[in-house]
């Protein structure tokens, strides 16, 4: 069976890691790759790198990135922030990524996403969403979820869907940092509503989460940061809980 | 050493740098003056399979591929490439294989593209899977698959149906998922290749 996959997020700027890691025996906790390495040995199913550099040398550091860990990496991984075009794609490729996410420039210019599809094929492309509620509607995010926009957030993701995504990443902004477990409600809608993979994230706080939420809403993979690298969740006890509830895992 | 059949699909980064990792040597074959330097040959492919075709028959070496009595890999739609037709592009490939590459039917319980870590079952005794338990997980990301075949089918895995995770004939395999991305056990299916 196909197995639900668990990954963990690495906020990177300038080519280091920016969120704090509290793992023990690394040399150096903010070396992206030697995390990476870790998390491969530990069972990680896949990493995703959001790259939240801001200085006109983003791209070269992006790739920079991409290759030293397509080079000591031996699971697929996923690279995002600041990707606005086809050549910013086309060296993330050629550098070793397996994915690439898009957030804002998808929204701001839907049919970027078809042009990536069609130049590098659905299975490249994840469009990444934040998610908040107002009201009792829930409405697409930008700028980590301060940014209203005017789309529905599953109105978007059919629409992303429809035009050639591969994989839909998303973070609901009212669960994150909460710790408080998934948005199962929401998760469960827009996973019964497309037929690409879904990603959740937002909230995860306690192995239970994990559990919850591929038991609730049926999504193909959770990705999680902080639980990961402040050691309170360890990845193989994670695996052998899911395992336990008779969640297919890799192990 | 292996020869890296080069013509134009998609990026091979990953994959050379498995190859370093496990030290294994390999160089790049891009006419037909080069495949005399290999003594195996890895044919890798992603995207469009169809449009994968069309480019390595512009490079002209297709008569050569199938004439090629040396061990012989194809990865992803390098494998499919293998077979005698894909749905995808309605193409007609290398005909290696008289079986054919058909689209996943997609539905909410069973996503295209097959995307994940899926288990893998060998069907026959071969060096490949060598120090592989059966059911192990590899990395599979494709929408179009080869069909289950008693006679080429390697190994197997499901995916709403059955289908051919891996195929074998005389001097050629290939395998559906992606070895360079597929943990320990894709470097020992490479480090086997490398071998044989």
């Amino acid at each position: 069976m196909l197995a639900k996959r668990i990954i963990p997020c690495l906020d990177v700027k300038d080519g280091r890691t920016v969120k704090g890691v509290n793992f023990v025996d690394l040399r150096d906790a903010g070396d992206p790759v030697e995390l990476a390495w870790n998390y491969s040995r530990q069972g990680a199913d896949e990493l995703v790198f959001l790259d939240i550099t801001a200085t006109v040398e983003r791209r070269k550091t992006m790739v920079e990135l991409v290759k030293s860990v397509a080079r000591q990496i031996n699971i697929p991984f996923t690279i995002g922030g600041g990707i606005n075009e086809i050549a910013d794609a086309d060296a993330l490729l050629n550098a070793g990524a397996d994915k690439i996410s898009i957030n804002s420039a998808a929204v701001r210019n839907p049919a970027l996403i078809d042009e990536l599809a069609k130049t590098f094929g659905v299975q490249f492309v994840v469009i990444a969403v934040d998610t908040r509620s107002i009201g009792d509607k829930n409405i697409v995010h930008l700028n980590g979820g301060r940014l209203p926009t005017e789309r529905e957030t599953l109105e978007w993701i059919m629409e992303a869907e429809s035009r050639g995504a591969g994989e839909i990443l998303l973070t609901s902004m009212d669960h994150d940092g909460t710790k408080n477990g998934f948005d199962n409600g929401l998760l469960k809608i827009i996973n019964d509503a497309v037929h690409i993979p879904v990603i959740a994230s937002g909230g995860a706080g306690a192995v239970q989460h994990f559990v919850d939420v591929f038991e609730k809403t049926n999504v193909d993979a959770a990705l999680a940061a902080s639980v990961f690298h402040y050691g309170e969740i360890l990845i193989p006890d994670l695996k052998e809980i899911l395992k336990s509830n008779n969640i297919e895992v890799r192990i | 050493m292996i020869g890296i059949i080069r013509y134009g699909a998609g990026n091979i980064f990953s994959l050379t740098a498995a190859l370093e990792r496990l030290g294994i040597p390999y160089g790049m074959i891009n006419s037909e003056a080069d495949f005399e330097q290999y003594d195996r040959y890895i044919i890798p492919g992603v995207g469009h399979a169809g449009a994968a075709m069309k480019k390595l028959e512009q490079t002209g070496l297709v008569p050569t591929i199938k004439a090629l009595n040396k061990p012989t890999l194809g990865i992803c739609v390098g494998m499919q490439l293998l077979t005698s037709y894909s749905e995808e592009g309605n193409s007609n490939l290398l005909n290696l294989f008289p079986i054919k590459t058909l689209r996943f039917k997609d539905s909410n319980l069973y996503k295209v593209p097959h995307t994940g870590w899926n288990q893998v079952f060998p069907q026959k005794e071969n060096p490949l899977f060598e120090n592989i338990p059966s059911g192990s997980h590899f990395y599979f990301v494709h929408s179009y698959f080869i069909e289950y075949d008693e006679a080429y089918t390697l190994s197997s895995a499901n995916y709403n149906n059955k289908f051919s995770a891996s195929i074998w004939r005389d001097n050629f395999y290939g395998v559906q998922f992606h070895p360079e991305k597929s943990g320990t056990y894709g470097e020992t299916l490479l480090t086997n290749f490398y071998k044989l």
